[in-house]
């Protein structure tokens, strides 16, 4: 008795190998895209670091690093969840695995929910004293010039990568009606794996913003 | 991903992709490469002839000094627009997303590129930045030229953020092109068809892909950052608020002189196969050819300083970005003597395709060495900004990348939709728009040289007469292009029944797919046995090339 709905490749492919290579070289491709993204903020990062070095330590220490570090650990285990997803969608033979794969997935959709909160908290904290972008900043307690510009770079980088962690739940939940419905066994599960490759791209970004913009 | 059913039932019929499915609504969730290069290519089309009138706009004003048909800041809009249709929503997608969606999967002998929905998904995308486009022109319009420089761009009005928004977003629809390419070239591949016996198109197509994926995000990036200017005032590229607008410059080249060759490249790779089918030949240096697209790629993204010689970058930098970018001239040459060594001794066809391919030659050859004049520090200090950079930049894109890709729609034209266009009426219309390309442009060089600078609405006296000369040779090539378009209109409505192979090329859409192919490209896969181009060689005539009636 077979409990897993089998896989059949799409037709423009001669075998299921190939559309699983095919798909998984898309994905890492579309994580150098993502990385290249980010890149040019690190890059604008590094360019205003140095420009106004005062400023940027001053500003730096507004951010409250042990939220950031809570962060931190939040998203590094939900990396490990979802690790643990993976393996157990390989390992799936006829849907003795499926209860695992559909708990492990929840989990790390409730961790990411989790992050975001605590940026919610964040991110709200500051709206009151008026560390903001640009012309919105207000805060009266940093003496060096120009603090707007480290604020408008720490919401861009932690609002797009706060976009990515939106768009990981959503297709780790959409992952996870797949697996309830018995899609994914030892020779078919790469949504899972896929979707994973992107969680973790999205956890190694925030483990470079953490650092560089709560740490230095 | 499971086999849909409707595709096997079409498939059942036979007939061509054409006749696989009907309606609009068949064309419009089509997961088919060649229905998407067809959509692809009427839209680029379209956005081709409206960059057009508005070249046409502004060099009617610039027919005399002073004002003309438009105001200064119709004037401003109207250049600015030229420039931003013409880059994103025609040269960039203009061949590898439609000529080289209908074209990749079917040379390399693959029924479809990797990911269909990603392919559908890039047109829709592309289809929305071309709305955003066209809304943001209508409300207020864009004023900054297509560089968006700041702090310019992130002080004067209009809509600037609906703009860059747009490109941001066209941006996208590249990079799952180019990253849905890459992916096909690796995987697809039918039985036979290794790395060396790829069509050079692919190459080209390949190595254009990566550039794609490699620096389209950084250009998205710039442009987000640009919007949050402008919509915050964060103040990183407004010297006012402390930020610092060279970095603007910086991450715009980073992109976009990689973007150059985006243009270029697939130009290049519709030349190679023109070349070599109507040579009859073995193209020569096919491994130099492939090789030097992938040696473009990789140098493009180390040459984007030489657009800031004069912008404040520091003197050693201005050094080691020129030297690249004579650098980056190499590859491009070993291209252009390769291309002359293949005409050598084969036996030319002046057929249509063949026309446009030699207008290529020319105009990019000229095209690329003016681009080494600008390259030189001392020299561009003194071009910068003039008229020169504007004739150099059109005879690489609009005598290169156009002709290549009016030589490729004339090329495979009969293998999209199956029909033979009016060859009389299509050889003239490809001179003139060659002489009218050079009557335009070959006077900018003049006018650049004696100190006319780009994108200034009035100008002295003395420049009046190469002005007039510069814009009747627009009307020219205006009058090119209107024959152009009546004569493939008539093709699609009554052109003669096209043959499987009218050219005699060598390559598998060629060899092995029906004119116009079947639902699935071919109807068992090819094996692929020989070379590209694989034509007798010089002393071996006793094998005749076969050419299909
Ligand atoms: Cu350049």
């Amino acid at each position: 008795m077979s409990t897993v709905v089998r896989h059949e490749h799409a037709h423009h492919f001669e075998s299921a190998e190939q559309e699983f290579s095919a798909a998984k070289m898309g994905m890492w491709l579309f994580l150098v895209t993502e990385i290249l993204l980010f890149s040019g903020i690190f890059v604008a990062y590094t360019v205003f670091k140095n420009l106004y070095p005062e400023m940027w330590s001053e500003a730096s220490k507004q951010l409250d690093w042990k939220l950031g570090a809570v962060n931190t650990v939040v998203l590094i285990t939900s990396s490990f969840t979802m690790a643990m997803a993976v393996r157990a969608a390989q390992t799936n033979e006829r849907g003795e695995n499926k209860g695992k794969i559909v708990g492990l997935l929840a989990a790390t959709i409730l961790l990411a929910g989790a992050f975001l909160v605590v940026k919610y908290f964040e991110y709200s904290h500051k709206l009151h004293v008026g560390t903001l972008p640009g012309e919105h900043y207000f805060f009266p307690g940093i003496q060096a010039a120009n603090a707007h510009i480290f604020f408008g770079i720490y919401f861009l980088a932690t609002g797009l990568h706060g976009i990515h962690v939106v768009i990981g739940m959503s297709i780790l939940f959409w992952v996870l009606l797949r697996a309830r419905k018995g899609h994914f066994y030892n020779q078919y599960y790469t949504p899972v794996e896929l979707g994973g490759l992107y969680w973790h791209l999205v956890d190694l970004i925030w483990i470079y913003l953490f650092p560089l913009l709560y740490l230095v | 991903m499971s086999a849909s059913n409707s595709d096997t039932h079409a498939h059942a019929h036979g007939g061509n992709y054409f006749e696989a499915a009907r309606g609009l609504k068949s064309w419009l969730i089509t997961l088919d490469h060649k229905r998407i290069g067809v959509m692809y290519l009427f839209w680029v089309i379209a956005a081709f002839l409206f960059g057009g009138l508005l070249a046409l706009g502004v060099r009617l004003e610039l027919w005399a000094p002073g004002e003309t048909i438009m105001s200064a800041d119709t004037y401003n809009r109207f250049f600015t627009l030229h420039g931003l249709v013409m880059v994103f929503l025609f040269i960039i997608p203009g061949i590898p997303a439609a000529l080289g969606n209908f074209v990749l999967p079917l040379q390399l002998g693959a029924k479809d590129v990797a990911f269909p929905r990603l392919n559908l998904l890039s047109f829709y995308i592309y289809v929305v930045g071309t709305c955003m486009a066209l809304y943001s022109t209508i409300a207020g319009g864009v004023d900054t030229g297509w560089t968006f420089y700041t702090p310019y761009s992130a002080t004067t009005g209009g809509s600037v953020v609906m703009m860059t928004l747009s490109a941001f977003i066209l941006g996208f629809s590249s990079i799952l092109t180019g990253l849905n390419f890459i992916v096909t070239v690796h995987k697809m591949r039918a039985p036979g068809m290794s790395w060396y016996r790829m069509p050079l198109l692919i190459w080209a197509l390949y190595a254009t892909s990566i550039i794609q994926v490699m620096a389209t995000p950084v250009l998205g990036i710039t442009l987000l950052l640009l919007a949050m200017e402008r919509a915050l005032g964060i103040g990183i590229f407004d010297p006012a608020l402390g930020g610092d607008p060279v970095l603007f410059q910086h991450f715009f080249w980073f992109y976009s002189h990689p973007a150059v060759y985006i243009m270029i490249l697939p130009g290049m790779g519709v030349v190679s196969e023109l070349i070599a089918t109507f040579s009859r030949k073995r193209i020569f240096g096919y491994r130099s050819i492939a090789f030097s697209s992938l040696a473009i790629a990789i140098i493009s993204f180390l040459v984007w300083g030489h657009h800031m010689f004069v912008s404040g970058q520091s003197v050693y930098a201005g050094m080691i970005f020129s030297f690249l970018t004579f650098l980056v001239a190499i590859p491009s040459a070993i291209k252009v003597f390769n291309w002359t060594a293949t005409l050598y001794q084969g036996s030319i066809s002046m057929q249509t395709p063949m026309i446009w391919a030699f207008s290529f030659l020319i105009l990019f050859t000229i095209g690329g060495l003016t681009g080494l004049f600008l390259g030189t520090l001392g020299t561009d200090v003194h071009l910068h900004d003039t008229y020169f950079v504007v004739a150099h930049f059109h005879y690489v894109m609009m005598g290169g990348t156009v002709m290549a890709f009016f030589g490729g729609v004339h090329y495979w034209w009969p293998k999209i939709f199956g029909r033979m266009y009016n060859e009389a009426l299509a050889k003239i219309s490809a001179v003139l728009v060659f002489v009218g390309f050079n009557v335009t442009f070959f006077t900018q060089f003049v006018l650049g040289t004696r100190g006319m600078p780009r994108r200034y609405y009035n100008y002295l006296p003395e420049f009046e007469t190469l002005h007039k000369v510069s814009t009747m040779g627009v009307l020219i090539i205006g009058l090119g292009v209107t024959i152009m378009v009546l004569y493939l209109a008539k093709s699609l409505l009554s052109g003669e029944k096209a043959v499987a192979n009218p050219w005699g090329a060598k390559t598998l859409e060629w060899t092995h797919a029906a004119s116009p192919p079947v639902l699935h490209n071919f109807d068992e896969t090819p094996v692929v046995e020989e070379p590209p181009y694989h034509y007798p060689a010089p002393g071996e005539e006793s094998r005749p090339t076969k050419v299909p009636a």
